[in-house]
């Protein structure tokens, strides 16, 4: 401990501490620009300069260690003199245009030049103009005004792990960009706009719609991937105009990913749905709520009498609100039906009795990033989960030892200690031989093991995966989405768990969206009630509902024909079915096919609500603005629902009476997945005749939001997330050339494609994107399927 | 599906490179990347294009960007074709007092080029440069690794005469 005095003030700090983090620490104000405290420190603006005592000439705040009986004065006279003077010189290039630039207002230039600098310029001369740069979909540029801190180069190289953005020349000649005309590409690109402490990298969508003092901050979260983010929405007279990250060190810390900040912009989609609708007699047509709601309920009932409950199911998204959930399971239970289900995306269910009360990272996102050793089965991390994929990068750059199985070479931000690409078919004899490595070297044991792994040799690899995770203090084996969604899901928990027993690990889940814990906890499965009860006789499962077929069906926020694991399956099931009642914020050709009625539902920004995150984190949230037009919020449909179907326990009149009726009895379960699987009898390992199928959710694709994201849909990860991909030599053997128009064919059903080499993908096998025209028509994500050229 | 650019590299310039990255610990590669600009500028005629700056950061790990900013930082690579002889001349102060003005309009006059300019023969160019440390026998110019000093209109043409 240090005691310095700033301003004739003592404070105590840590030796090595920076000045400027003692005076955050203690409101003291500081002006700087360069300085960021999530980025290394540069130096280079020197707006920063103090005064300190018996230092000749006045220090860098931001790079000025401090010493046990330093004597600093930010506001003394010489201090003031110097902030004055570096001002005058960072104005000399800048334009002095704030009214008619995007971020006057809240421009961090600005408020220091009006507290720091002098009322007029004294400069005469002829200012430097840079020519703007086209990075892409998401972020414009007003490169005059930068005032090269660094700050957005910074955060490529540090944080985001790929450098895109860099200073090329020099001194006067410096510029800021990407020096060849390239898009930025990072999934987490969004941030530098709000580094930048100018107006020269800003948020395109946004660009010139509002000024900061007119609008207002809401909180909120982002429900596009497990994590979570805390998000404030701008609003300006009930509209969203634009995201930007709520600080919460647990959760995002100061970040967003791009998915979180941009797919505001559904919210005013061209195919939101506004107002109720019906179909008669094969007519859509538009109603009141109250005719849409009897119409609605007096369907299901039909339904019911016709065919019993257990003929209506229903398809719910994670990305709902936990009050959502709990109604719309309440609502189906209520009715004698436990088909309820929220996981379209899983293929093997045959040990969900064995899942955990809900899957989780089983740790604290703080807690993740201090592993020493991490195993990634089954997920392109990077795209799936942006800022968990930061946290493990923070993990790997500090010397953690990563390991990933996945199905394709997967590109990194992070240093990889391994990578196995293994073909769907291999997965399992790949994670018993990581098992049987452990096995023969961990201390620990796990029963029935020796005779499952009997005839399982071990690879080099296989060794070295299992050495890692046996060194170190903290480890983590996380199952990733690709790996839930693998036929068999149920082998790859077990040995999964298996491993994280044998080497002492936590086991974990990636959570596919912001409420995927919530919609397991408020028993949204068709096999547990609410708290994870088990139910006596469970319900069928998301798989069973749409590959059976079910009289009736209940969808709420869910594109089944585009984002279930067997897209065609669904679209066949729900077209069929007698009665489809769809919950949904937008309309689109498919539900016109197959619902009955269209109720138009609000969405995360305009709903009050609690999110559970990954980590088991919750929070709850008011609506930030109010839903458009006839749009009611899905608890309040659900509501009336709960009415019409004379059901006890539906008389909430807020969002916040359920959530406090939940939360006692909620919020005590903790995230524990450990012990949460059971061994295989045997390992089976499936053949494949032809070309194995890999499908992959690509990130602008996961939720009904970001797909009608029209930003996001122009960025480069989704305009490569299409054709099929394949190696040159798989290729070669079926006589397709790059580019080729191709024809896909899954037992009876067959796309039309392109072929796109992609030296990722491992041999006798073609990666396919889920939700893109060019999948959707296919039976299931996983399984044989053939290519062949069309000419 | 990065397309790896190395092969634009021959194996002479590569192994000058290794010998770059001996000098630097493993795991600091990049270090050597001036060495390695160096090496592939005067493999190719004396300047870089992008796509061997692109094939330096795949060899030594880094990002392209990175490569751009040390590339155009420094004045000694040279981003655009450049003559088989590089005239270097200094303008800076003592060269200046010492009449570098007329050296260069000397130069400009008899090879009819500007600075960043190159003969149309492709022999000559012409670049202006900062003090190289020789004020002691103003005015000066360097071409290649030679430096020509206290310069005489008369004498550059000798010496330009005697480059082949
Ligand atoms: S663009 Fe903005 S963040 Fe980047 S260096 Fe310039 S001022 Fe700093
Ligand atoms: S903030 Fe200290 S020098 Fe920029
Ligand atoms: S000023 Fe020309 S060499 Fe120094």
């Amino acid at each position: 401990m240090a005691t310095i005095e700033i301003d004739g003030k003592s404070y105590e700090a840590q030796p090595g501490q920076m000045l400027i983090e003692i005076a955050d620490a203690n409101g003291i104000d500081i002006p700087r620009f360069c300085y960021h405290k999530k980025l290394s420190v540069a130096a280079n603006c020197r707006m920063c300069l103090v005064e300190v005592e018996r230092a000749p000439k006045p220090l860098p705040a931001c790079a000025t260690p401090i010493m046990d009986g330093m004597k600093v004065y930010t506001k003394s006279s010489k201090a003031l003199a110097a902030q004055n003077a570096v001002m005058e010189f960072l104005l000399i290039n800048h334009p002095l245009d704030c009214p008619i630039c995007d971020q006057g207002g809240e421009c961090e230039l600005q408020d220091i030049a009006m507290g720091y600098g002098q009322d007029v310029s004294r400069y005469q001369d002829g200012k430097r103009v840079v020519t703007d740069k086209n990075l892409g979909p998401l972020i414009a540029t007003e490169m005059t005004r930068c005032i090269h801190c660094t700050r957005c180069v910074r955060f490529g190289e540090e944080i985001a792990g790929i450098k895109e953005l860099g200073a090329t020349g020099r001194g006067e000649h410096t510029r800021i960009g990407t020096y060849v005309e390239k898009t930025v590409n990072s999934e987490l690109s969004g941030n530098v706009v709000d580094l930048c402490p100018v107006g020269a990298l800003t948020n395109k969508p946004f660009r010139f719609s509002a000024r900061a003092w007119e609008m207002q901050q809401r909180v909120g979260v982002s429900v596009h991937d497990g994590v979570g983010a805390s998000v404030y929405y701008h609003t300006r007279r009930n509209e969203v105009m634009r995201v930007i990250p709520r600080e919460n060190e647990t959760v995002n810390e100061t970040w967003l990913a791009d998915r979180d900040r941009y797919s505001f912009s559904a919210l005013k989609a061209e195919d939101r749905l506004t107002q109720p609708m019906i179909k008669r007699d094969g007519q859509w047509q538009a109603v009141d709520w109250e005719t849409a709601l009897t119409f609605a309920a007096d369907g299901l009932k039909q339904a019911v009498q016709k065919h019993g409950a257990k003929q209506v199911g229903s398809l719910v998204s994670p990305t709902s609100t936990l009050e959502e959930l709990f109604l719309l399971q309440k609502l189906m239970r209520g009715m004698g039906s436990s088909n309820i289900d929220h996981r379209l995306q899983q293929l093997d269910f045959s040990d969900q009795a064995q899942a955990p009360v809900f899957p989780s990272l089983g740790q604290s996102l703080t807690d993740f990033e201090h592993s020493d050793a991490v195993l990634v089965i089954g997920s392109h991390l990077r795209k799936e989960q942006p800022l968990l994929n930061l946290r493990l990068r923070k993990a790997a750059m500090r010397g953690a030892k990563c390991a990933f199985v996945n199905p394709v070479a997967y590109e990194f931000n992070l240093p990889v200690a391994q990578q196995l690409v293994v073909t769907p078919n291999d997965w399992v004899s790949q994670l018993a031989g990581i098992a049987k490595a452990l096995q023969t070297s961990s201390s620990n044991s796990v029963n029935g093991l020796d005779s499952l792994l009997q005839n399982v040799s071990v690879s080099a690899e296989q060794q070295a995966v299992a050495d890692a995770l046996l060194s170190g203090e903290r480890k983590t084996v996380l199952v990733g989405q690709l790996a839930q969604s693998h036929p068999q899901f149920a082998s790859l928990r077990a040995l999964a768990g298996a491993i994280a027993q044998l080497s002492g690990a936590c086991l974990s889940y990636t959570n596919a969206a912001g409420n995927t814990s919530g919609a397991w906890l408020t028993g949204c499965v068709p096999h547990r009630a609410v708290g994870g009860q088990a139910e006596s006789a469970a319900g069928k499962n998301a798989l069973e509902m749409l590959s059976e077929g079910l009289k009736a069906y209940i969808l709420m926020g869910v594109e089944p024909e585009l984002e279930s694991c067997v897209p065609a399956q669904a679209e066949r099931a729900l077209k069929q079915a007698e009665f489809v009642v769809n919950l949904t914020a937008f309309r689109s050709a498919a539900m016109d096919a197959y619902a009955d009625v269209l109720l138009p539902i609000a969405l995360s920004a305009e709903t009050s609500g609690t999110y559970v995150n990954m980590a088991g984190t919750w929070q709850s949230v008011a609506a930030a603005v109010k839903a458009p037009a006839d749009v009611r919020p899905a608890w309040k449909v659900l509501r009336v629902f709960g009415n019409l179907f004379d059901l006890a326990g539906f008389e909430y009149e807020d969002s916040t009476q359920i959530q406090a009726e939940l939360q006692p009895q909620l919020m005590s379960l903790v995230a524990d997945n450990a012990g949460s699987w059971k061994l295989p009898s045997s390992l089976d390992t499936a053949a494949s005749q032809g070309l194995q199928a890999i499908t992959e959710l690509p990130i602008y694709a996961v939720d009904m939001v970001v797909r009608r994201t029209a930003a996001l849909q122009d960025t480069q990860d989704a305009l490569s997330a299409k054709g099929v991909h394949l190696s040159a030599a798989t290729a070669a053997s079926l006589k397709i050339t790059d580019g080729q128009a191709v024809q896909v064919q899954q037992g009876a059903n067959t796309v039309a494609s392109t072929a796109v080499f992609d030296e990722r993908v491992p041999a006798a096998c073609v990666l396919l994107y889920a939700a893109q025209a060019d999948s959707t028509a296919l039976d299931s994500w996983f399984g044989d399927v053939s290519v062949k050229p069309v000419d | 599906m990065t397309e790896q650019q190395t092969s634009l590299l021959s194996a002479e310039v590569c192994a000058a490179i290794d010998r770059w990255i001996a000098k630097y610990p493993p795991e600091r590669k990049s270090s050597a990347v001036m060495g390695a600009l160096r090496v592939v500028q005067e493999a190719n005629d004396g300047w870089l294009t992008q796509a061997l700056m692109d094939a330096i950061a795949d060899y030594l790990e880094m990002d392209a960007i990175s490569v751009y900013e040390v590339a155009t930082f420094y004045s000694m690579y040279e981003l655009k074709p450049v003559g088989k002889h590089k005239i270097c001349v200094c303008t800076n102060v003592s060269c200046m007092l010492c009449g570098s003005d007329d050296i260069v309009a000397h130069l400009r006059k008899k090879l009819g080029i500007g600075f960043g300019e190159i003969t149309t023969d492709g022999k000559f160019s012409l670049k202006e440069v900062e003090c190289l440390a020789a004020c002691g026998n103003a005015p000066m110019m360097q071409i290649g690794h030679t430096y020509y000093e206290n310069l005489t209109p008369e004498k550059v043409d000798e010496i330009l005469a005697s480059l082949d």
